[in-house]
């Protein structure tokens, strides 16, 4: 089972990302999937959760990620407001939405790092929604690329089944760029978390 | 063809609802149940579903126009959870007393003072001596299932059901849910007869003033008294088993999907060790029972899917070859112990199930319950079982008591 954390700000499209993930998965061929909000009242701009759990088998637990195999970070200003790290996996991987390079975002420990410019992907392509762009799609095609756990097909696929065609279309063409742009440092063993 | 849809529990019901082919729906929101009011009336609006909504100022008048729809014979529907149940109270003896098949999902959630949003199931459980049957789900498939399946035990034993998740952690929880072919379901669930008919060609007065002891009627008929008929709601509980079994059988021959009918039961076969629960910590349990197997003790788990009528016989035989028995639950009679706790200490009785017991009190208010803290809590609980504590004053998992 693979355990999947989104860090973002209320309004950033956390759990939405959360819900399309699992789907692309579920398309894939995981027969267990799952996605959860944080339970509780959410404020926009305030740091919000939500998570995404992948299995090959039917998943029997319902209950909060302690620690996940996989953060994804969709705003870099969480970092001085919330310990991510504390919730990933010594050897984990998180994914940033950063225009930083990987040993620029002052992650220091045990984990591969991908990052990718989501905002900047959004704004060259006008993805955007009451004038913010939208983060949460593009940093799709990263978790496809940094992952490996679904194809972008699966991705689009999911995509159809929350949007119009249009929308489809705009949202898909940003996870395909996120894809090709993502960079990726695999972690120095070395290291201690 | 199979249609799966990653979605949540509240969404699940409601389409469990809509495929019941609900006639009336009278909800009053209340988190984490909104969504699923929002959701029937959606399908209503939007002539997805032909019924009507009736908006209410109260979850007292949401269940009184349930039974009054009912009582005129239309098949009704409604949910609720928390406070909003409580504030049913009055209405759910009645639609009990009655004798009226309404389905009510409970999304289960703790109830105040302090206030709470979040889940546990002092809601529900608080309710257990209305006469209503109450089951309890595991998962999202489930609860679409359990509605279902629930207009069909109703509408034959006419009782009312309640069938209770928790909130959030299934509520607003998506996972992969296979919604039935509707077709199959109108076959699986023929249209509601009601066991009465009021209407203005034949007017009766019903559920008056009984006394205590029977009486010849206007025609000269003896009539049953208040106790006969409380009598008769006790034995339509109890000869409900029979029903439950047959609809969950029937259901998986028609969907390939069976649920357990009374208990469920995940790796019993040599357990020697059986962690126990209701709803969703019962799922939770069926990991902490992997964990501790990991580590070389037998477990296995055990769900407790309907808890009115009880499953005494059910548990007698799962339970017959436990060399300790652990439950889990998310709520209490104050002043004693959990209900569930108590019950399997009194289905036992007279049997040659010996083995020690020791009941947990868990995730109220919405604390997390982790497969981790169960297997760790067991292991505790077996220690002090070796050590000869047969009887432990409840455990309260994960909660400062000092």
């Amino acid at each position: 089972m693979r355990e999947i954390l989104w860090h973002g700000r209320g309004g950033q499209g956390v759990v939405v990302a959360a819900q399309i993930l699992a789907e692309a998965a579920y398309l894939q061929g995981f027969k267990g999937v799952t996605s959860a909000p944080t339970f509780g009242p959410e404020r926009r701009g305030a740091p919000v959760t939500a998570s995404t759990r992948i299995s090959d088998e039917p998943i029997r637990t319902f209950s909060q990620i302690e620690q996940a195999d996989i953060a994804v970070v969709l705003d870099d200003t969480l970092f001085k407001v919330v310990d991510v790290l504390s919730r990933l996996k010594e050897g984990g991987l998180i994914i940033i939405n950063t225009p930083l390079p990987a040993d620029q975002t002052g992650i220091n420990g045990c984990f591969d790092i991908a990052t990718v410019d989501a905002t900047g992907i959004a704004l060259k392509h006008y993805l955007t929604k009451e004038g913010a762009p939208v983060i949460n799609t593009p940093l799709l095609g990263a978790v496809a690329r940094a992952t490996g756990i679904v194809s972008l097909d699966h991705i689009e696929k999911a995509l159809q089944g929350k949007l119009p065609k249009e929308a489809v279309a705009r949202n898909f063409t940003t996870v395909k760029v996120a894809y090709d742009e993502t960079k990726i440092r695999v972690r120095d063993e070395g290291q201690k978390a | 063809m199979s249609k799966v849809q990653i979605m949540t529990g509240n969404q699940a019901a409601a389409i469990g609802a809509m495929l019941s082919n609900v006639q009336v729906v009278a909800a009053y929101p209340i988190t984490p149940q909104s969504q699923l009011a929002e959701i029937m009336s959606q399908y209503i609006e939007g002539g997805k579903l032909r019924a009507e909504y009736v908006r209410v100022e109260s979850e007292h008048s949401a269940l009184t126009v349930c039974i009054s729809a009912s009582t005129v014979g239309a098949r009704v529907f409604t949910a609720t959870s928390a406070n909003g149940l409580l504030y049913m109270h009055e209405q759910l003896h009645w639609a009990a007393g009655a004798r009226l098949p309404i389905i009510m999902c409970c999304v289960n959630r703790g109830v105040g003072a302090p206030w709470t949003i979040f889940n546990d199931q002092q809601d529900s459980f608080s309710q257990r001596d209305t006469g209503w049957i109450q089951i309890y789900c595991r998962n999202n498939q489930e609860i679409l299932d359990t509605v279902i399946q629930a207009y069909r035990i109703a509408e034959k034993v006419y009782v009312p059901v309640m069938v209770c998740f928790d909130g959030f952690v299934l509520s607003h929880t998506m996972m992969p849910v296979e919604i039935p072919d509707a077709g199959k379901v109108r076959n699986f669930l023929p249209p509601y007869k009601p066991h009465t008919i009021l209407s203005s060609e034949d007017p009766r007065n019903i559920n008056p003033v009984l006394f205590p002891w029977r009486r010849e009627n206007s025609e000269g008929i003896l009539c049953d008294g208040y106790m006969e008929m409380r009598y008769k709601l006790q034995a339509a509980l109890e000869n409900a088993r029979e029903v439950i079994m047959e609809t969950d059988h029937a259901f998986h021959e028609v969907f390939g999907r069976k649920h357990g009918g009374m208990i469920w039961e995940y790796k019993t076969e040599d357990a020697e060790l059986i962690l126990t629960g209701m709803g969703s910590i019962a799922s939770e349990a069926t990991t902490a029972a992997d964990m501790l197997r990991a580590e070389g003790v037998k477990a296995g788990a055990v769900g407790i899917r309907v808890f009115r009528p009880f499953p005494k016989d059910d548990v007698r035989e799962a339970f017959k070859k436990a060399r300790a028995i652990i439950i889990f639950e998310k709520a209490i009679s104050y002043g004693y112990e959990g209900g569930l706790c108590s019950d399997l200490k009194s289905a036992f009785y007279g049997t040659d199930i010996k083995a020690p017991i020791h009941g947990y009190v868990a995730g109220l208010g919405g604390r997390d319950v982790k497969a981790r803290e169960l297997a760790e809590a067991a292991k505790a609980s077996l220690a002090d079982m070796k050590a000869g504590h047969i009887e432990k004053n409840t455990t309260w998992l994960n909660c400062h008591t000092g």
